[in-house]
């Protein structure tokens, strides 16, 4: 069975049809990634996909039940990486992870995540607001979810690599490559081309007029 | 975990540091009332009889006006940075996520209001008895701005001129309240009963809690995009 699907989406923002009938079916332990150029609805697609926006026609299936009806069957095994950071600049590392470890249910305690982030490269800075590091150091933090959510299945990643530098992306390449050995699956958009070893998926996406 | 450990620990308390952390932006709605509460009695004139009988319309008004400064914090920040989305996939319920952040709204914004209450209406010659059923009146009142305010928010989430649509949604909507706390207050000046305005605001309290969150929840899910 598919671990999640999408069925005859239909998505229009302001009277632009972004994409029409389209189908996607993930299996676990897949690497999907969907390319195609700006604006081809790639964001709009991967919110669709988790049920942030609704698709003006179609419908998601998490594990062949439709997702508006159980919700929380996908937000169990689910960690989203958006667009945005969703971190606040006024609060530290430690305190923007640990707030969204409480939220989604998780004991942590700051150990645990000051470790994690200092495999990321942000020892020393993860007590000051993030609003005084870089981008990419901000993108870091938000990546650190990836290796903070247990008993997660799948990842859906929007653009994980933006502001990050080369060693950056090397560690989160490898955090997806361990990821998917162990039975995750990952969909996922990037300009950037992904160094793995395993079989992707690409998915591609038109830009249309 | 339980849920209400969850909201507790992960919403809540997040919004006390943030608001700890962005203390000016908290205070400006207090300040605004207070300077329109010390302004008033300059500008009018300052016979007792006078001040007594426009002040607690005034304090009212002040309220009214300030909350729509601090609404936009509750749902803006975490909308443009994207936290909003990770609350909408966390897995509470998104109408206890609401309710907590109101919540917070309310104690950050209005407790204050509600102590600082007793020195304005002595700036008013607003004493005894009047004072007491003005604080009443905040009490069951200001929770009820915070609910429709952020009802308006997560409406306007995406707007460009957030704040002057909301100014001319909610106004409206507050309107009703002020009728029954200023006629209330009206009442205990003269003597008269107001547990009647006090029950009517009290019922508009209770109706208004009971659906806030999830109207809220709706709306914020209906201005994702």
């Amino acid at each position: 069975m598919h671990l999640i699907s999408a069925n005859q989406l239909t998505c229009i923002k302001r009277d632009r049809v972004l994409f029409e009938n389209l189908n996607l079916d993930v299996t676990q332990g897949e690497i999907v990634h969907v390319v195609g150029e700006n604006g081809a609805g790639k964001t709009s697609l991967l919110r669709i996909l988790v049920g942030l926006a609704l698709p003006s026609n179609g419908e998601i299936y998490v594990q062949g039940n439709p997702l508006t009806e159980n919700p929380e069957m996908l937000h169990k095994i689910l960690v989203f990486i958006g667009h945005k950071s969703s971190i606040n600049g006024q609060l530290t590392a430690v305190e923007n992870t640990l707030f969204w470890l409480k939220q989604q249910g998780i004991e942590g305690n700051s150990d645990e995540i000051e470790r994690v982030l200092s495999q990321l490269g942000l020892a020393g800075v993860d007590d000051i607001p993030v609003n005084a590091l870089s981008a990419g150091q901000q993108r870091r933090v938000a990546l650190s979810r990836l290796w903070l959510k247990p008993n997660a299945k799948l990842w859906v990643l929007d653009e994980p690599f933006t502001a990050l530098d080369k060693s950056g992306i090397d560690v989160i390449n490898q955090r997806i490559h361990s990821f998917v050995e162990q039975g995750g699956t990952v969909v996922l958009t990037s300009h950037q081309p992904l160094r793995l070893h395993e079989k992707i998926r690409k998915f591609a996406m038109e830009y249309r007029f | 975990m339980n849920l209400v450990n969850r909201v507790y620990q992960g919403v809540i308390v997040r919004e006390f540091i943030l608001a700890i952390r962005q203390r000016g932006e908290v205070l400006q709605p207090l300040l605004f009332i207070l300077m329109v509460v010390t302004l008033f009695p300059i500008a009018i004139s300052p016979s007792p009889e006078l001040l007594s009988r426009i002040g607690p319309g005034v304090i009212w008004i002040a309220a009214i006006l300030s909350t729509l400064l601090s609404l936009e914090r509750i749902f803006r920040d975490d909308f443009i940075d994207g936290s909003l989305d990770q609350m909408l996939l966390c897995g509470i319920p998104l109408s206890l996520i609401t309710f907590g952040k109101v919540f917070c709204h309310w104690l950050i914004t209005f407790v204050p209001l509600l102590i600082m209450t007793p020195i304005f209406a002595l700036l008013f010659n607003v004493g005894g008895h009047s004072m007491l059923v003005l604080l009443l009146t905040l009490l069951l009142g200001t929770p009820v701005l915070s609910m429709l305010g952020a009802i308006g928010v997560a409406l306007t989430l995406k707007a460009k001129n957030a704040v002057l649509i909301l100014s001319l949604l909610l106004v409206p909507v507050f309107i009703p309240l002020l009728i029954f706390a200023t006629a209330a207050i009206e009442n205990a000046s003269a003597q008269l009963p107001y547990l009647q305005q006090l029950a009517i605001m009290g019922s508009i309290l209770l109706f208004t809690s009971a659906i806030a969150p999830f109207a809220i929840a709706y709306a914020l899910k209906v201005s994702q995009d």
